[in-house]
C-alpha cells in the first residue's frame, strides 16, 4: 500500500489507518462524527496526498482540454478553476476532476487517487491522436505532490496567519481569505510556494493548497498549531465521505464508472454541449435531450432504520414493489441524525417525493428521495 | 490503550460476559467500540430466542459498517438493553456498563471455561 508524506504524523495522531484506492490512510482520527460535525460548525484538516496531479501545458492545452473534458475550458480566466469530467466516446466516466488554469497555457487537473494512472494513460493515448499534439505536454506530478484540503466555516478566520499574501500568480489577492469560491493562486510559505483554491468536498466553506510533500508537511504543522485556537481538527476519509454524501457529491467507483454518464449522475450542468466535439458527446447530447434508463436519486430514510449502506436494494413500496436499483452511497448522516444515501433508479422514481423502500439485511425499510443536496446550512 | 476490566470473561470475537446468578450480561469490548467507530444503529436478538455459542444475535451497525455480533454462551434471551436501541452511542460512551446489549440464562456454565480471561484477551488485542 503507498502512504502519504503525512503517514508518520497520521500515526503520532492516534489514527485508525484503512486502504483506500491503494493507500494507506486515515479513516478517523478520534471519531467520524466529531470530525464531520466539526467541519460543519469550526474547521476540519485532511490529507488528500493521495490525489493525483497531472499538469497540462502549452499553446494547445485549451483545446486539448475541451476535447477530452466535458466542461468548457474557454470559461476558465488564469486563476480560476472548475470541475468537469473526463468522459470516453461512450459518454462514461473515465473520472471527475477540478482542473484549475494556473497560468494562461499552464493547467492543473486534481484526480482521483484510485484513477491516476488509468487518467494519465488516457491522456496520453488521446493527446497521442491530437492533431495539436505537438503544442500539447502532458505530466504527472502526482508522486512528488501532497495535497491539504482544510474546510470549514472558521478556516477564513486563522488562512491568511499561515499564508502571507499577497499572491505570486493565479488570481490577484491580497489575502487568501481573498480568493472567491473556485479561484486559485500561488502563495508564500516560508521560503516555499504553494497553490491554493478556495474550493472543497464538504460543502463548507475552505481552500485546498497543494505543494510538494516536504513542503506538504510543514504546512501541516503549521496549520494545526494557527488552526487550533479557531477549533480546527484534523479529520479523517471517514468524515470526508459523510460531508460529501450529505452534499450530494459523486464519489468515483460509487456513483461514477466507466459505464454510468454525467448525465445519469444528475452532472449536466458539468457538459458543456454549445463548445465544439469533444469525447462523448453524441451520446451525452442524446441523453440530455432524450429519456434516461437510470438517474441518481438521494434519499433519507423515513423511519428508523439501520444505514443503508452501497449495493443495498432500492425496490418500489408495497409487498409487489419491482427492483428499482442499487444504493451506490449511504451513510447515517452527521448533521441530520439518521439514514442518507445515493442510488440509481428508472427516471420516474428518482423525482422528489417519491417513496422508495430500501432492503436493509433482509428487512425493508421505507425511504423517500430528494431534492438535492441532503443537508443544507441552517440560515 | 483499550480498557480490559478484570472480573469479566472474553470471546476471541470481542464480546464480554458478566455472570451473576446464573445470568450471562453480554457486550462488545472497548478495542472492539473503538474499531467499530461511531456506533449508529444496534439490533437486539429477540427476548426468549435461543442462542448457541458462537452464534450471531445482534448488529452493531457505524459509520462506516454493519458487524454481526457473536453469543459467546448458550442459552436463552432474557432481557434485552432497549437504552442501546435507543442510544446506541451508549456502546461507544460505556462499553462495559450502560452498553450492554443483551442477558441470558445459560444453558451450559461449563462453555465459561472455553472463554478468554482479561490477559488473554489483552494479550490477544495487542497483537493487532
Amino acid at each position: 500500500m503507498k502512504r502519504t508524506a503525512l503517514f508518520e504524523s497520521h500515526q503520532k495522531l492516534g489514527a485508525k489507518l484503512v486502504e483506500f484506492g491503494g493507500w494507506e490512510m486515515p479513516v478517523q482520527y478520534t471519531s467520524i462524527t466529531r470530525e464531520h460535525l466539526a467541519v460543519r460548525t469550526a474547521a476540519g484538516m485532511f490529507d488528500i496526498s493521495h490525489m493525483g496531479e497531472i499538469y497540462a501545458s502549452g499553446p494547445a492545452a485549451e483545446s486539448f482540454l475541451n476535447h477530452v473534458l466535458t466542461n468548457d475550458a474557454r470559461a476558465l480566466a488564469v486563476g480560476q478553476g472548475q470541475y468537469t469530467l473526463l468522459c470516453n466516446q461512450g459518454g462514461g466516466t473515465v473520472d471527475d476532476l477540478y482542473a484549475y488554469r494556473l497560468a494562461p497555457d499552464e493547467y492543473l487537473f486534481i484526480v482521483n487517487a484510485s484513477r491516476i494512472p488509468n487518467d494519465f494513460d488516457w491522456l496520453q493515448r488521446q493527446w497521442a491522436i491530437f492533431p495539436n499534439a505537438d503544442q500539447v505536454r502532458l505530466r504527472n506530478a502526482s508522486e512528488t505532490t501532497g495535497a491539504l484540503a482544510v474546510q470549514g466555516p472558521r478556516v477564513a478566520q486563522f488562512i491568511d496567519s499561515v499564508f502571507p499574501g499577497p499572491s505570486l500568480a493565479g488570481t490577484v489577492a491580497g489575502h487568501v481569505s481573498e480568493l472567491k469560491k473556485n479561484q486559485v493562486a500561488r502563495f508564500r510559505f516560508g521560503t516555499a510556494e504553494v497553490w491554493i483554491s478556495r474550493t472543497g468536498y464538504t460543502g463548507e466553506d475552505g481552500v485546498e493548497i497543494v505543494a510538494p510533500n516536504d513542503v506538504i508537511v510543514s504546512a501541516w504543522n503549521r496549520l494545526l498549531e494557527a488552526g487550533q485556537p479557531h477549533g480546527l481538527i484534523p479529520a479523517g476519509l471517514g468524515a470526508r465521505d459523510t460531508l460529501r454524501t450529505e452534499m450530494c457529491y459523486p464519489l468515483y467507483g460509487q456513483e461514477l464508472d466507466e459505464h454510468t454518464s454525467p448525465i445519469e449522475a444528475g452532472l449536466g450542468f458539468f457538459v458543456a454541449l454549445e463548445k465544439r466535439d469533444f469525447l462523448g458527446r453524441s451520446i451525452l447530447a442524446e441523453q440530455k435531450a432524450g429519456k434516461l434508463a437510470r438517474k441518481l436519486a438521494a434519499f433519507k430514510m423515513t423511519e428508523r432504520s439501520a444505514p443503508p449502506r452501497p449495493h443495498y436494494t432500492i425496490w418500489a413500496v408495497g409487498s409487489e414493489g419491482a427492483r428499482l436499483g442499487q444504493v451506490t452511497s449511504g451513510t447515517q448522516s452527521p448533521s441530520l441524525n439518521l439514514g442518507i444515501g445515493l442510488g440509481y433508479v428508472p427516471p420516474e422514481s428518482a423525482a422528489p417525493g417519491s417513496l422508495l423502500s430500501i432492503e436493509i439485511r433482509g428487512k425493508r425499510a421505507g425511504a423517500q428521495v430528494v431534492r438535492k443536496p441532503l443537508y443544507r446550512k441552517p440560515s | 490503550m483499550a480498557n480490559v476490566p478484570s472480573d469479566l470473561k472474553y470471546a476471541k470475537s470481542h464480546e464480554w460476559v458478566r455472570v451473576s446468578d446464573g445470568l450471562a450480561t453480554v457486550g462488545i469490548t472497548d478495542h472492539a467500540q473503538h474499531e467499530l467507530t461511531d456506533v449508529v444503529f444496534v439490533e437486539l436478538p429477540e427476548i426468549g430466542r435461543q442462542v448457541k455459542a458462537g452464534e450471531a444475535c445482534a448488529v452493531v451497525e457505524s459509520v462506516k459498517t454493519a458487524s454481526d455480533i457473536y453469543s459467546p454462551v448458550s442459552g436463552q434471551v432474557a432481557e434485552v438493553n432497549k437504552a442501546v436501541t435507543d442510544n446506541p452511542a451508549l456502546v461507544n460512551t460505556e462499553p462495559y456498563g450502560g452498553g450492554w446489549l443483551w442477558r441470558l440464562k445459560l444453558s451450559n456454565p461449563a462453555e465459561l471455561d472455553g472463554l478468554l480471561g482479561p490477559e488473554a484477551y489483552a494479550a490477544q488485542i495487542q497483537g493487532t
